[in-house]
């Protein structure tokens, strides 16, 4: 055998499976990634699943992965010092009938990238949807962040599409809010990338 | 162990704009993919075992009062990656329609029946040697309004992760000679037809076990190989 199980749409119906919350089938990884013992900033990301017309994408899934707050990743290839016990950095949601969806973490630190020079603070986005045959790799940064503007990974990408990387920050009750809308295509097309 | 995940491997994906898929039309980005060096962010994932699987996750046909109805099979394999390697412990997640070609989901109005007894999704992990198993019942084939007369091939939905997050995967499982491949947009999308007969199942007539259940093997290869000394100069 030789080259990789190819990609399949994970389809319509997906939800029972892997975003259960409203099945009899139980939840493995959500989107609440905080746990008691996580260190940094409580942060809300929320945002719309959008299509070429602009209309809310109201079957699509995304997965997030990320650094804690010491830019540490819970997984052995980082071979820094261990992590947030607890951390994994992972969370999973799928989107509601307006093509929402929202995370509640922690806002990860910066985190090693080529040459040693740091990569700017970011969560890393994985999306699948009906209607897309593969999934699709983009990320999120932090509009307050300084860090972006040294970024390796921004500065590959032309500077008018950096924006839609880019999440704004609100402040709703106290509660620091990113907002992060992800367009499949059109105007203000999300940058995906070839990883 | 460090490994490299080479970009050909991507290329026997499905391209995003298939136009036999309908609903591509308005999903599918049109901008190229912007090209980025793989950072400690992609060279690491999230890790998912046996610690977030129940006892009984991985055999559907027992998560209710009663079995579900259709036909029994066992679904087995092993997850590797490029260099044939095991992936151990990691997470296998799968959801299927029931013997009638009915999903559970709220939004499946396909005029078949649900079934009491099988909601259709289950979860694993691998063992040292990248094994997984299930035990289920063979989905149906069921219409989708993509075109006229269309009806999507028996299939198995799976969703793993693999050594990294540039590994993630979810596609489908499907049977041996399903006499819809030919008319089937999703399982065409696929160019190269090697790559198409990896996500088709074989029949294990060894592992079935009499009076009982058909077997059907699956073996499922993720992104990642070894690096090579030339790579690591």
């Amino acid at each position: 055998m030789s080259g990789i199980t190819p990609s399949q749409t994970v389809g319509p119906y997906f939800a029972f499976g892997l975003t259960p919350t409203d099945y009899d089938w139980n939840l493995a990884i959500g989107n609440d990634l905080v746990t008691a013992d996580a260190s940094g900033e409580r942060i809300r990301i929320v945002g719309r699943v959008l299509d070429g017309d602009g209309a809310p994408v109201v079957d699509s899934m995304l997965e997030i992965w990320q650094a804690d707050a010491g830019g540490r990743y819970a997984h052995p290839a980082d071979e820094r010092a261990p992590p947030n016990a607890a951390f994994k950095g992972f969370g999973r949601v799928g989107t509601d009938r307006e093509g929402r969806f929202s995370f509640e973490t922690i806002k990860p630190g910066a985190v090693p990238g080529p040459g040693g020079k740091p990569q700017a603070p970011h969560i890393a986005v994985v999306v699948f949807s009906r209607g897309m045959l593969t999934h699709v790799f983009t990320r999120i940064y932090f509009a307050d962040e300084p860090a972006n503007a040294a970024d390796p990974i921004l500065a590959a990408v032309p500077a008018d599409r950096r924006p839609t990387l880019i999440a704004r920050r609100e402040d709703h009750g106290g509660q620091p809010t990113y907002l992060f809308d992800v367009r499949l295509q059109g105007d203000g097309e999300t940058v995906f990338f070839a990883i | 162990m460090t490994l490299v995940y080479p970009r050909d491997s991507f290329s026997v994906h499905p391209p995003l704009d298939y136009a036999g898929y309908r609903s591509t039309e308005k999903r599918a980005p049109k901008r190229p993919l912007v090209i980025v060096p793989h950072t400690l962010t992609e060279l690491t994932g999230p890790v998912y075992g046996h610690g977030v699987v129940r006892p009984g996750d991985d055999d559907l046909t027992r998560q209710h009062a009663g079995e579900p109805l259709g036909e029994r099979i066992i679904v087995h394999g092993r997850v590797l990656d490029e260099d044939a390697r095991p992936v151990p412990d990691t997470l296998v997640e799968i959801w299927q329609a029931n013997a009638s070609g009915r999903y559970i989901h709220v939004v499946d109005q396909h005029p078949a029946p649900l079934d009491p007894n099988f909601t259709g999704a289950g979860r694993t992990a691998t063992n040292a040697d990248g094994y997984y198993k299930f035990i289920t019942v063979k989905p149906g084939a069921y219409p989708w309004r993509n075109h006229p007369n269309a009806w999507r091939p028996a299939h198995i939905h799976f969703s793993l992760f693999g050594h990294s997050f540039v590994s993630r995967l979810v596609t489908q499982m499907y049977f041996p000679a399903d006499p819809l491949f030919p008319f089937d947009p999703i399982y065409n999308s696929v160019a190269d037809e090697n790559a198409r007969n990896r996500m088709v199942s074989s029949f294990d007539l060894d592992n079935t076990v009499p009076e009982w259940a058909l077997c059907y093997r699956f073996d499922i290869v993720l992104r990642g190989r070894q690096q090579t000394p030339m790579e690591q100069s």
